[in-house]
């Protein structure tokens, strides 16, 4: 790719973020397998699970299909109650490079349940690798590290 | 817990254990007694893996009901574990998760100091300062006694009891879940992941549901849409003869065509996966074992599922809430494809498990579908009366043994 301002670098990162964040939010799930590459890595995970260096993640996916088989099981498979979230999202520390793009980005969730119920669901941050593949910057690697490990009942929508 | 309100746990409870009345969930003062009667009664509690604690020094916090405790290996290479409470004001002696190469552990409060089996050794300022203050004349440091725990463990699984009335763990686990743990912990076990998902439930819903065969393959559409566990496939449930142990066993189906599922919900012929990798397992104990789901009562179960390892350990924190602590685990000398096939099958487990997920919720709806039930009762008649071994797992039959054990423990 070619090189990029800093602040260009900065700009294109934090508009695939809300891209990204608002697919999520308005349950547009369908359209979130396409933010990533075929190959890919998507992995929720912990700081206190990559302190200890344990590999496991909560959802972990190496390919676009994968993410798209999440979202197929969220639709037809899964049982939960209905809820939605919105994610806050930070502006993205990114460094370019001949190889693509190096970001990370504060986010925060809230949870709003079927009841009215909201709570403060995640707090963390993406690590990401992106690339610019055709003039369409995607990700070819979101490791999600959540401040905590734990998580209150379930985790269905990605983060 | 007062004599009045054990006679009314008795009066209340139906006859034999197809009834569990539904205030057992929801009484705060069910939970007290059982605190002093179970988790610090004579059952073996887990506390953590060997891999831990692997050397002097290393320990592990953990709780036994809602007694906080310390798992530590001391310097003989033994396994201690002892209240995490300081004898001085109470407060915790150790205040982390886990940590590693202690020479001994003194409270940060006041400096009192404990050795690696917690064993008061020394009191600051014991003889006070300059000639003033310190404790009186009769102050006995050998007196005071932290309350320590009986260790067992077995294939690098540790476990804990304050009671010298508990079997040894092989008796208590029975043949079929002894054998069962020995070859899911045939080789030496890593950690792989740590997770805690926060149930909306009393702790014996979560115990129940582990226990509950009957279940699996209909809440479940992963399941038994992709044929990793149904109940027209083979295998059957084994169950302690205390009842509070139990294994379950799913056999890899056979090419016979199944119709026993048509129609129902959990059954989604329409769903395919674009990668099918994600269950791309191997027979890696050579058993055709799909899924097996182990339970040590009170609050232990490890599971096998294709090549998903795990612990799950489920502590309460109040009446109506629950940690569930997910253990993922690999065998440490996992060749790298190996691995990498658990890192993707565990997508099927844990807080967002294709599988697990749904039974993060299920036991708030029965918080919530009996909220005004204290006195009616839930039904666990699948299977008969009993807590016998089946060779079916449409059956409630180790729900039932989980009541008969905590029955007996709590004295009903």
């Amino acid at each position: 790719m070619t090189a990029l301002s800093a602040a260009e670098t900065i700009l294109r990162v934090a508009g695939l973020n809300a891209a990204y964040a608002a697919a999520i939010d308005d349950d547009r799930l369908e359209d979130w397998p396409a933010f990533f590459l075929d190959q890919c890595l998507y992995k929720i995970t912990s700081a206190d699970n990559i302190r200890d260096g344990n590999e496991a993640g909560i959802i972990y996916a190496d390919s676009r299909a994968m993410l798209a088989d999440r979202v197929l099981s969220i639709r037809r498979a899964n049982v939960f109650e209905r809820h939605s979230y919105r994610h806050i999202v930070g502006m993205p520390v990114a460094h370019a490079s001949r190889d693509g793009i190096a970001a990370e980005t504060p986010f925060v969730v809230v949870r709003t349940m079927r009841d009215g119920r909201m709570d403060l669901f995640v707090a963390g941050r993406y690590c990401d690798r992106l690339v610019d593949n055709g003039g369409r910057l995607q990700l070819r690697e979101r490791v999600v590290i959540c401040d905590s490990s734990r998580f209150d009942t379930l985790v269905a929508i990605p983060l | 817990m007062d004599q009045a309100t054990t006679t009314q746990l008795s009066s209340d409870w139906p006859k034999g254990l197809r009834q569990v009345p539904f205030r057992l969930y929801q009484d705060a003062a069910v939970l007290i007694q059982e605190q002093k009667s179970l988790f610090e009664g004579p059952v073996w509690n887990f506390l953590c893996i060997e891999a831990d604690i692997p050397a002097a020094g290393d320990w592990r916090a953990t709780f036994i009901g809602r007694m906080p405790v310390v798992v530590v290996r001391t310097e003989d290479g033994s396994i201690a574990a002892f209240e995490n409470r300081c004898l001085h004001r109470g407060a915790l002696i150790c205040f982390d998760n886990a940590g590693r190469g202690a020479k001994d552990f003194a409270c940060v409060y006041h400096a009192w100091r404990y050795d690696l089996s917690g064993t008061l050794k020394s009191v600051a300022f014991r003889k006070g300062v300059n000639g003033r203050g310190g404790m009186p004349g009769d102050f006995r440091l050998e007196e005071l006694q932290t309350r320590k725990l009986r260790i067992a463990t077995i294939s690098g699984v540790v476990f804990g009891t304050f009671s010298d009335l508990t079997p040894p763990i092989e008796d208590y686990l029975g043949p079929e879940a002894t054998a069962a743990l020995r070859r899911t912990a045939s080789r030496p076990l890593q950690v792989i992941g740590r997770f805690t998902e926060v149930l909306p439930n009393n702790w014996k819903l979560y115990a129940e549901n582990v226990r509950d065969t009957y279940h699996a393959s209909l809440l479940h559409v992963f399941f038994a849409t992709f044929r990793i566990n149904r109940l027209t496939q083979g295998g059957g449930v084994s169950v302690s003869e205390s009842g509070g142990c139990h294994v379950s066993t799913t056999l890899a189906p056979t090419d016979a065509v199944d119709r026993a599922y048509d129609g129902m919900r959990s059954v989604d012929d329409g769903l395919r996966l674009s990668d099918p990798s994600m269950l791309d397992a191997v027979d890696e104990h050579g058993d055709r074992v799909t899924q097996q789901i182990l339970s040590v009562f009170p609050t232990f179960a490890m599971q096998r599922t294709y090549n998903v390892m795990g612990i799950r350990q489920f502590v309460p924190r109040g009446v109506d809430s629950t940690d569930l602590n997910w253990i993922y685990l690999g065998y440490a000398d996992d060749p790298p494809d190996l691995r990498r096939k658990r890192l993707k099958q565990l997508n099927l487990a844990g807080p967002a498990g294709f599988v697990s997920m749904e039974d993060g919720c299920i036991g708030n709806f029965v918080e919530r579908g009996a909220a005004s039930a204290a006195d009616a009762v839930s039904l666990l008649e699948m299977g008969g009366a009993d807590a016998e071994s089946q060779d079916t797992r449409a059956t409630e039959t180790a729900i039932r043994g989980f009541w008969k054990m905590w029955r007996r423990v709590m004295g009903q």
